[in-house]
């Protein structure tokens, strides 16, 4: 153990982690009793059904094994594959949060560099942003009369503000000096905005769009329980309701997953963009 | 004075103090920098160098007066204008060469990219720095480095005036007398008008034609300029050998302990408060008229 790297030492450990922590799963779960000589009378009340119970991890991996080797079969509305779901739930998170980063970026910059247009829209940022975003369902619904585009309304809603307030903190934040080398050097609005300003403020930046990105995930899936249809939401909701807890386990378990690579994706942009002063 | 290349008029900067009265950093400040120059600017913290510093660069507005620059009043930072900061400033997400580039490609947007690297690369090795450190981030690069980088930028773009605001106050006494070397190499292959601001004597005398004596603020007022009567070039070494040089330097050590506080704080008279001209020369045996006021000489 002793010539190994810290990260090899880490990684076996957490291979040994998940190992005992699936056993005392798949111990902890009693066997289900096994159905014996029944009477009319017990087969016809339903007595040789199994018993609903958590499925144990054996079970939730032969469950993954059959969905990802088939990940994206389409048997009508209630029986899709998980690909086809995770990718509906990924396009509605990617919309909305594009067309909030669409907005939030360019207004924060307004705000960041307009301590005027701070102090008029403070107080707007500061009632909406605490509003948790599925209270906007009903409205959303009422007002766009389309679901789907209605759940996208609520992720644009959920993620514009870690954005806005990040981009004008980042903004604000920009060192008087490098502000001065691009007035010294004659440049314009535009051009200190994209030159200076943007890589400036960058990291704070992209830190917003990882924040968000992580919200309007955890978002999507409680809307999408709520709206129905498609996307890994409604699959758990669907599943639940199918009351097989092998497939809610495992969904809960791709959310995770998906959930990682999308922060990843930011992790690596904000690597990308940081700086040493 | 109306005639040089960059003229002082009167310039007044006052800030409001918080009780509703307003406190004068200087009053009245006037003086005039010729062609090819290089001026260092002395005075204790608190007189306003940096502010003065800061209206010639266009980044500040005087509450009163203006600066002229070839008979043109100065309004807003220009190109013609070049400014070394004191924390060097450098945008640290781009790499020392791009850094220079950058205002290179704003001084002369109708250069080749080629020629614009060019021309970067050129002023970077005049200032010593050269292969593999030009592609460093200024995190990577010492103190010294990051403000040769800062020099380079400056010259690159061949501004009318260069302004220096303590360019070397960061950096230990080593570097700073390389980086000193190398800013006199750059500065005497051109015609650049430079001016400096400084806290250090040996460094005034060493780079300057002339020094600028400022009083204590508040109501600071630009005093005495003096000239530096060493002939160029100048080295370090050799400086101090010659006849005049502690006769100036014991005259600035002098003003800056003694009669910057003396004369601090002297009301306004409305008067234009330009410098008096200070010779202090012991090689000619000619009387300078204000060698009368002369307080110390060898």
């Amino acid at each position: 153990m002793g010539t190994l790297s810290e990260n090899k030492k880490a990684a076996l450990l957490s291979i040994l982690l998940l190992l005992v922590g699936c056993v005392i799963w798949e111990l902890s779960i009693p066997a289900q009793k096994a159905v014996g000589e029944l009477t009319e009378y017990e087969l016809l009340t339903g007595g040789g059904q199994p018993k609903a119970g958590v499925p144990p991890p054996s079970q939730v991996l032969g469950k993954a094994w059959e969905q990802l080797s088939n990940p994206f079969y389409d048997a009508g509305p209630n029986d899709k594959g998980i690909g086809i779901q995770i990718g509906y739930s990924i396009y509605r998170v990617l919309t909305g949060y594009f067309l909030a980063a669409l907005i939030a970026i360019p207004l924060g910059f307004l705000i960041g560099m307009s301590s005027v247009a701070y102090k008029a829209l403070n107080p707007f940022i500061q009632v909406l942003r605490p509003i948790s975003p599925l209270a906007w369902m009903p409205l959303a619904l009422f007002i766009i009369q389309d679901s789907e585009a209605s759940a996208i309304f609520v992720i644009f809603i959920c993620s514009i503000w870690p954005m806005l307030i990040n981009t004008a903190f980042g903004v604000a934040g920009v060192r008087e000096d490098w502000v001065n080398v691009a007035r010294t050097h004659e440049l314009g609005a535009f051009k200190t905005a994209f030159t200076v300003i943007l890589p400036a403020a960058a990291p704070t930046i992209v830190t917003g769009m990882r924040i968000s990105i992580g919200i309007a995930w955890l978002v999507i899936v409680a809307a999408e329980m709520l709206v129905g249809g498609t996307g890994i939401g409604y699959y758990v909701w669907n599943e639940w309701n199918n009351l097989d807890l092998t497939s809610v386990i495992f969904s809960i378990l791709m959310i995770g997953i998906v959930g990682m690579l999308l922060d990843a994706m930011f992790g690596l942009l904000q690597r990308a963009v940081a700086y040493v002063e | 004075m109306s005639a040089s290349f960059l003229s002082i008029e009167k310039l007044t900067q006052e800030y409001p103090d918080g009780k509703g009265d307003n406190f004068t950093v200087f009053e009245n400040a006037s003086f005039g920098i010729e062609k090819g120059e290089f001026v260092c600017i002395l005075g204790h913290s608190g007189c306003g160098k940096s502010t003065i510093m800061n209206i010639l660069a266009g980044l500040a507005e005087p509450t009163r007066g203006v600066v002229k620059m070839d008979g043109v009043a100065v309004s807003g930072p220009s190109l013609d204008r070049g400014v070394v900061f004191q924390n060097y400033s450098l945008l640290p997400w781009l790499t020392a060469l791009k850094n220079v580039t950058f205002g290179v490609a704003a001084r002369f947007p109708d250069w080749t990219k080629k020629q614009v690297t060019d021309h970067a690369i050129k002023f970077l090795e005049k200032v010593g720095l050269t292969g593999d450190a030009i592609h460093r981030k200024p995190s990577q690069l010492s103190g010294g480095m990051r403000q040769r980088v800062s020099i380079a930028r400056a010259f690159a773009n061949e501004p009318k005036l260069l302004l220096l605001d303590e360019p070397f106050g960061a950096l230990d006494a080593l570097t700073r007398g390389t980086i000193q070397d190398e800013l006199i190499k750059v500065w005497s292959g051109t015609d650049q008008t430079v001016f400096m601001i400084t806290h250090d004597i040996d460094e005034a005398i060493l780079l300057a034609d002339r020094i600028l004596l400022m009083t204590n603020g508040p109501l600071a007022r630009v005093a005495e300029s003096v000239e530096i009567t060493i002939p160029r070039p100048r080295s370090r070494t050799d400086i101090v050998e010659h006849p005049n040089y502690y006769a100036i330097r014991n005259h600035l050590v002098h003003f800056l302990g003694q009669r910057s506080a003396d004369m601090a704080g002297q009301p306004a008279d409305g008067t234009t408060h330009s410098p008096k001209t200070v010779r202090i020369d012991t090689t000619t045996t000619t009387t300078d008229p204000s060698a009368d006021h002369l307080r110390a000489v060898q």
